[in-house]
């Protein structure tokens, strides 16, 4: 039966959607596939083509525990992005590349779809080509990204937008099984948040495949990075509310040839990843890597540096910009680092011609050595306190430098790996 | 406002169906209760503006009794649209003054900011159109904001949840023609500016601070926080001579480079550069309140700008706005650029030119840390 809807309806559209399972797609004996079969509760169908303001409409009319189901189609989201704010939200599509959101056309706000609502749940969809960033959830507590594309359609470039998938400050945030790709900053950005799973996703063509940010308690495992310019980051960053990140595990990733040229706009903290990184650990406390299988890296497999060989001022009382408290076991690491690039790259060349003359390889394992006074061993200042150490054990035929940098006065480069055999207890895992 | 976005979205909401062709407009579904201005205190939003009955006079933007306009030192930017704000305290009710934060106000409080361009901004005679009037309504369990969008007579308005894009053109203070395509928010763009961390939606603009100086020139109101209290629509302020005053921002006389500089970022910026509002993940607080340099962006690295940053390195390099993140958000047009991120599709060229004096001014350089 046909639904007529005069203007001053519009407001109400999210209970008229409600009425019925087929909501406006149910006009008429050739309606398509109704989004919403199957779906248990109450579920607002969007139909093919809708635009951004029936789209946006629905999503402030809806009421918590309803599922928006979207056609299989393409949504042209031109204008000024979308938001969700009502809690208990499902948006869902028929499948990463069946049903896209295209941002293409967007002209205003900084991201394609903002999320500031908890429990907030997002499946079998495909987001594209927004300017900014492409999903950003802030402040919610519990996240579920399932299976959804997030991608710039034109490769890497520049001109992409910073994040694909991207929670901040937010709590129990799961992504899994999901696709990032062609990000200028991060494709799977956790930043400021605690209690995390990334697991079973695909990051590819990005700066940074997958970061975790001044966060607490992420499990990073089962995941694919490959072709980014650094395929997993740990970074903490001063300034911030939440100060430092701790308790990241990396595990059972295959962190293969990230070898895409940075194409970061410059002034980015990836822009200062050397292309052909494989995990990268900037000021990050507590980090379990095992299990996982890294392979061919132009600059290096494990890079660990502090935020003071950056050379950003900060000025953070709280911040704490020196890494600690690794335990770096278990890995297959294979590929020789010969060709580190950027300014880091070139430390990362300074640093080794002290080991090499004249350079031939980053050693699979870098650290830049750098040891604040108050983290020192007593015994020994060039030295992290035991509780603190970087410690590696059974990584196969890995080597390992400790660069001394930048103090001239510590004793050279290093590739002696003495001190660093030693364990620390295993993190705990994430429960969600 | 003459652009036919109502007939747009129509279409858009029934494809297939028909329909959308009714001439009688049926009741409006919200019930305000009869006399004054007021609204619905348990249902929803009205769809009509001519509802909450604020107005004697909506085209003329004459408000009815008991609606107070009020004006701000230094207003939010919004494409260099003008507004007309009101404020309606419910009668026997009073809002409690705060030397800081906007007025604690009583349940039944409307405000409504009305955006409208002249047709030519040197001589108000020549007519305007009236784009629409954002309306905030405290209700028992908080604030709630929409927008209006006001009909091609300019004398009534409609609810637009979903926001709406209105092409407005006129003549600017300098005689030239200028035109922009004005964003009207949705409901959560609404928000976004207006809600903060604990999801508490509350106005912005009524503040001792902004709120001390005189009425609008039409208005006959010389002292308007006074004008509050002798209405009794204000309570507990201290003894005049005490309250806080921020400066017009263009004003030489009204304050120092930094204050005027600090009052624009405050009113511009602050709604979210706080460290309750969105964007307080980026660790940059742009807050009259925040005293420390580094924490409203002096040397001050970019966190997750994109490519908000340029490639320069602080938010704020003393001596060298052009080296300055915030000068460059702020010059930007491009949506992933600039700041405001909504609101904004014009470069606020008074309000840029007194924030790169300020930080052409200021002492000091970044340097790396020893």
């Amino acid at each position: 039966m046909p639904i007529r809807l005069p203007w001053w309806t519009l407001s109400a559209l999210g209970a008229i959607s409600l009425a019925g399972p087929a909501g406006l797609a149910g006009c008429g004996d050739d309606a398509p596939a109704d989004p919403c079969a199957g779906v248990e509760g109450t579920c607002v169908a969007v139909p093919a083509g809708a635009d951004r303001d029936v789209i946006q409409t629905i999503l402030i009319e809806a009421q918590p525990g309803t599922t928006i189901a979207f056609a299989a189609g393409t949504y042209d989201l031109g204008g000024s992005g979308i938001s969700l704010d009502v809690d208990n939200v499902t948006i869902q599509g028929a499948g990463m590349d069946e049903t896209i959101l295209s941002f293409a056309n967007q002209d205003d706000g900084g991201q394609g779809l903002l999320v500031t609502s908890d429990d907030f749940q997002i499946q079998d969809i495909g987001l594209e080509d927004s300017p900014g960033d492409l999903l950003k959830i802030e402040g919610a507590v519990g996240v579920t990204i399932r299976r959804v594309r997030a991608e710039w359609t034109g490769g890497p470039s520049p001109d992409n937008g910073a994040y694909a998938l991207y929670p901040v400050q937010c709590e129990d945030v799961l992504i899994e099984d999901s696709l990032a790709i062609g990000s200028s900053d991060a494709g799977i950005y956790v930043g400021q948040s605690r209690n995390i799973v990334v697991r079973r996703n695909r990051a590819e063509y990005n700066v940074a495949g997958i970061e975790i940010e001044n966060s607490i308690g992420a499990d990073v495992y089962d995941n694919v990075a490959t072709n980014n310019t650094g395929g997993v980051l740990v970074f903490s960053l001063p300034g911030l509310q939440l100060a430092n990140g701790s308790i990241t595990r990396v595990y059972d990733n295959e962190i293969v040839g990230n070898n895409t040229e940075n194409f970061a706009p410059p002034g980015n903290i990836v822009g200062k990843v050397p292309t052909g990184t494989g995990i990268a650990l900037l000021a990050a406390h507590q980090v379990e890597i095992f299990g996982n299988t890294i392979e061919d890296h132009d600059s290096v497999h494990i890079g660990i540096i502090s935020y003071s060989t950056t050379d950003i001022e900060f000025d953070d009382p709280d911040y704490d910009p020196d890494p600690d408290t690794i335990f770096i076991h278990d890995n297959t690491i294979t590929g020789d680092s010969t060709s580190p690039t950027g300014e880091l790259g070139a430390l990362l060349i300074l640093g080794m011609s002290e080991i090499q003359d004249p350079f031939m390889r980053v050693h699979d394992i870098t650290w830049d050595g750098v040891v604040p006074a108050a983290k020192a061993d007593p015994k020994d200042p060039t030295k992290l306190a035991a509780e603190l150490q970087i410690c590696l054990q059974d990584n196969g035929d890995a080597d390992f430098a400790n660069l001394h940098w930048p103090n001239t006065e510590l004793p050279e480069a290093s590739a002696d790996a003495t001190d660093h055999d030693c364990t620390h207890d295993p993190l705990p895992a994430v429960e969600l | 406002m003459r652009a036919g976005w109502v007939l747009g979205i129509t279409a858009a909401l029934a494809p297939a169906c028909g329909g959308g062709d009714d001439d009688d407009a049926p009741a409006d579904r919200c019930v305000v209760p009869e006399g004054g201005p007021g609204f619905d205190p348990d249902g929803p939003m009205c769809d009509r503006l001519s509802s909450y009955r604020l107005f004697d006079d909506a085209n003329a933007q004459a408000p009815a009794d008991g609606v107070v306009p009020f004006e701000l030192n230094t207003p939010l930017f919004s494409d260099y649209a003008d507004k007309s704000r009101f404020l309606f305290v419910p009668p026997g009710e009073a809002m409690q003054w705060d030397d800081v934060e906007s007025f604690a106000m009583p349940v039944g409080t409307i405000i409504a900011k009305t955006f409208w361009y002249p047709h030519d901004k040197r001589d108000p005679a020549a007519g305007r159109d009236l784009i629409e009037t954002r309306i905030l309504l405290h209700r028992a369990d908080g604030w709630e904001a929409a927008a209006y969008v006001y009909d091609d007579a300019d004398e009534e308005a409609h609810l637009a949840v979903a926001g709406a894009r209105v092409d407005v053109a006129w003549t600017h203070d300098d005689g030239e023609a200028r035109t922009v395509e004005f964003a009207v928010p949705d409901k959560n763009q609404c928000k976004n500016c207006h809600e903060e961390l604990d999801d508490t939606v509350g106005p912005l603009g009524p503040k001792a601070r902004h709120m001390n100086r005189a009425g609008r020139a039409d208005s006959g109101i010389d002292d308007q926080l006074q004008h509050l209290i002798d209405a009794g629509a204000l309570a507990g302020a201290p003894a005049p001579g005490s309250w806080p005053k921020a400066p017009a921002f263009d004003d030489p006389d009204a304050g120092t480079l930094e204050a005027r500089a600090r009052a624009w970022l405050d009113i511009n910026c602050a709604h979210c550069h706080n460290p309750r509002g969105a964007a307080r993940t980026s660790g940059l607080d742009l807050s009259l309140a925040q005293t420390e340099p580094y924490e409203y962006g002096v040397c001050k690295g970019p966190v997750a700008a994109g490519m908000g940053s340029g490639g320069r390195p602080y938010s704020i390099v003393p001596g060298d706005p052009d080296q300055s993140i915030l000068v460059y958000r702020l010059e930007s047009t491009e949506a992933e650029i600039k700041m405001p991120e909504v609101g904004r599709s014009l470069v606020h060229e008074e309000g840029v030119a007194v924030i790169r004096a300020w930080i052409a001014a200021m002492k000091g350089s970044c340097e790396p840390q020893p």
